[in-house]
């Protein structure tokens, strides 16, 4: 699944941080790298961006910069 | 000694620095950037400057203000770093600690919001978290002023001791680490030669940094080299090499914060925000809130306060003009000279000087909005209309303060982090028509639109906005088409702005533009006063109709024909529009002498003349702050021509297209 599929409180575990260029090495900088807890806590009004809460911190994103990001759910 | 303050965003580093320096700062700009440099002096010790670096996340350079604070350090040499951590967000923050580490020039970990963190049960043991890093760390809560002194004393401290961060190696053995040490190897006696730390050159070879690799001139056989063992390790750890370099120092950081952080429970201004957000982000409520607040900001500055003030201010100049204008009188002074004092540069300078109290509340707000945090989040509830013209989110304030005055609006565009966005935004702002306007509007509604009077006002904010529109559309794609800054940001904690920083801001935009108003504009009043009061002869003139500013008009009347003004003294209006706008319509008063205006006009063609005013160049005082916030005169040249070409355009066209009708 990728990040923007995820439901909003699920929580999951970052797979692979795919995207390249700028987009890719601001996500790993912030700390959106694999083996990193993740949960979804938020939606944008207008149905993007969204807000997930990462490593103890609010980050928000674009769904298409957020669809670059492969998850696992946690059952 | 210098000191170079480096953090995050959102992590307190303009408190701090206004807690190290006092109200003695300068701004600038860094060279060939429009990045702003702030610096001064320490508080307390001699030849101690404190230079202020933009608040970045990492150190790569991708971003102007990343390239700005890596050659800062790397070439500048301070001699010590002052580092702040927000405590409350150790993981992240630290993750810049690491890359300024490798550069190895002494520094100092200052931990902020300790206060927050130990309020919420929290602690961090500094000692260990020291010994870990290798790096002094001082425990501070900045909006406090709580340990202020005492990092202040370690940095000096580590400054004359010359004490470089003891630990530089932040992976366990294994694939990464083999491939670190072997490019530190290959690049050693390059980085010596370049004076920069081996560490800090072979992270840039396996980053594959141009400029740097550049710099380190590497040869062909090297690079191969590098290369090659960069492959072994991604096979090795199934990572690509950006991934597995943040990796590792975010591995680093967990053991870290694993042994020397123990987390509280939720902190109460988490708690807090996440309550905040429940309403201000909220799917029906958010844009209606953003809405009010806009207004209730409009209405505070440009109703209740700043148009106070600015009376006051009117009324203060006023009683100044008149006073010298009495004693030059009794002085007996030469009346062209009397003239070129109270008519030119009173009038002139006192004309723009009315804007600083709008300019100064306008500013007050505008920090408030962005220091709680609540600016964020109006990126994030906007971002997906904005994005739809090429901007993001945050374009929407400067935009809206646009309709209010364009100087403070594009002053505003600071607060944009991706450089193109701040360009886009400044060219957008001048087509929202600004509260100067309002005055030319109502003149010609109230003369030839008496029936119409809300459609023709509600008509031109529209025109204006469509024209911005199609207008960032345009240029979007022909000139900004680099890729736009990935739209990836933090949602900080709302918190209270402290006093200070709000104070010092204000300050520093009044004096920002007390400085234009006695550059710029002082110049462009005498040179307006000097073709209102001479002939093409010399000749002091008596009536209006002779001057080089009235000839220039005529001259330059036939341009208006296509758009139904072909009237010297509609192109006269329009220049003397270009001090102020409100003069536009003072001017047309005077040389219509008592004629009615229809006289001047049909509605059809004064229809046209007020696209033409809302669509033409802006004032002086907005083109000198483009100027400043471009960084470049010819852009400033550039955009008023550029404006006047799109307002001839869209004025013609409402003229031909009205001709149809009438």
């Amino acid at each position: 699944m990728t990040l923007d599929q995820l439901p909003i409180g699920r929580k999951a575990v970052i797979k692979s941080v795919g995207g390249e260029g700028d987009l890719r090495l601001r996500l790993l900088d912030m700390g959106v790298i694999p083996r990193t807890a993740v949960t979804v806590t938020r939606i944008a009004p207008m149905g993007d961006p969204i807000e997930i809460r990462i490593r103890g911190y609010a980050l928000t994103l674009r769904r298409e910069d957020a669809k670059t990001v492969e998850v696992e759910a946690e059952a | 000694m210098r000191f170079a303050l480096v953090g995050n965003q959102n992590c307190g580093k303009t408190t701090l620095f206004n807690q190290l320096t006092g109200a003695n700062q300068h701004v600038g700009n860094f060279p060939g950037v429009t990045v702003e440099q702030r610096f001064g002096d320490a508080r307390g010790y001699k030849d101690c400057v404190v230079v202020d670096l933009p608040g970045i996340y990492s150190i790569r350079p991708y971003s102007s203000e990343e390239i700005v604070t890596r050659d800062f350090v790397l070439n500048g040499k301070p001699d010590c770093v002052i580092n702040i951590v927000d405590a409350t967000n150790i993981e992240r923050n630290l993750y810049l600690t690491l890359q300024i580490m490798t550069m190895r020039i002494p520094m100092v970990l200052a931990l902020n919001m300790m206060d927050e963190v130990r309020a919420a049960g929290g602690t961090v043991d500094t000692a260990l978290l020291a010994e870990i890093l290798g790096i002094p760390v001082v425990p501070i809560a900045a909006v406090k002023g709580e340990g202020v002194g005492e990092l202040m004393e370690t940095a000096v401290d580590v400054a004359r001791r010359k004490q470089k961060p003891t630990v530089y190696d932040f992976c366990k053995p294994g694939p990464v680490h083999r491939c670190i040490h072997a490019v530190t190897h290959i690049v050693e006696d390059h980085a010596e030669l370049a004076g920069m730390s081996s560490r800090f050159a072979a992270m840039n070879m396996i980053e594959g940094n141009r400029d740097i690799i550049e710099r380190l001139g590497v040869n062909e056989n090297e690079l191969e080299l590098t290369e090659h063992s960069i492959i072994e390790m991604e096979r090795e750890c199934g990572l690509d090499r950006n991934a597995a370099l943040a990796d590792m120092r975010y591995a680093f950081i967990e053991d870290a914060c694993a042994r020397a952080v123990k987390r509280g429970g939720e902190s109460a201004e988490h708690r807090r925000s996440t309550l905040i957000d429940n309403i201000v982000t909220n799917r029906y409520l958010s844009i209606p809130i953003f809405v009010a607040v806009m207004l209730l900001i409009f209405w505070l500055t440009f109703d209740v306060i700043g148009a106070f003030l600015s009376d006051l201010m009117g009324q203060g100049i006023d009683a100044l003009t008149a006073a010298v204008d009495g004693a030059l009188t009794a002085y007996g002074l030469n009346p062209v000279v009397h003239s070129l004092i109270t008519d030119g540069i009173f009038a002139g300078v006192g004309n723009v000087l009315d804007f600083l109290p709008v300019i100064v509340v306008l500013f007050f707000f505008l920090s408030m909005l962005e220091d709680t945090g609540y600016m964020a989040r109006i990126a994030f509830v906007m971002d997906k209309l904005l994005r739809k013209i090429g901007l993001s989110g945050k374009s929407i304030v400067p935009m809206l303060i646009g309709f209010g005055c364009s100087v403070p609006a594009i002053m505003a565009t600071r607060t944009l982090t991706s450089d193109r966005d701040r360009k886009m935004t400044i060219l957008l702002t001048p087509f929202m028509s600004c509260s100067a306007k309002i005055p030319i509007y109502s003149f010609f509604v109230a003369a030839l639109f008496q029936r119409h009077r809300a459609l023709v006002m509600g008509g031109m904010y529209f025109t204006g906005i469509l024209v911005g529109v199609l207008f960032a559309l345009v240029v979007g794609k022909a000139v900004f088409t680099g890729k736009p800054i990935p739209f990836v940001m933090e949602l900080p904690n709302y918190r209270m702005p402290s006093l200070k920083t709000t104070l010092l801001l204000m300050w520093d935009k009044a004096r920002d533009f007390i400085h234009r108003a006695f550059t710029i504009i002082f110049v462009a009043s005498i040179v307006i006063w000097f073709l209102q009061t001479f002939d093409t002869r010399l000749n002091i003139v008596t009536d209006n109709a002779e001057s080089v500013l009235a000839s220039f008009g005529r001259a330059i009347a036939p341009v208006f024909g296509p758009l139904g003004f072909n009237d010297w003294r509609a192109s006269t209006a329009l220049i003397t529009g270009f001090m102020a706008k409100e003069a536009v319509v003072s001017t047309i008063s005077v040389l219509l002498d008592g004629a009615a205006v229809s006289s001047m006009f049909t509605p059809l063609s004064a229809l046209s003349f007020l696209v033409f005013t809302l669509l033409y160049t802006p004032c002086v005082a907005a083109v000198a702050a483009i100027r400043r916030e471009m960084g470049s005169r010819t852009k400033a040249v550039e955009v008023v021509i550029m404006q006047c070409l799109i307002a001839w355009l869209c004025a013609a066209l409402v003229y031909a297209v009205g001709g149809l009708f009438v």
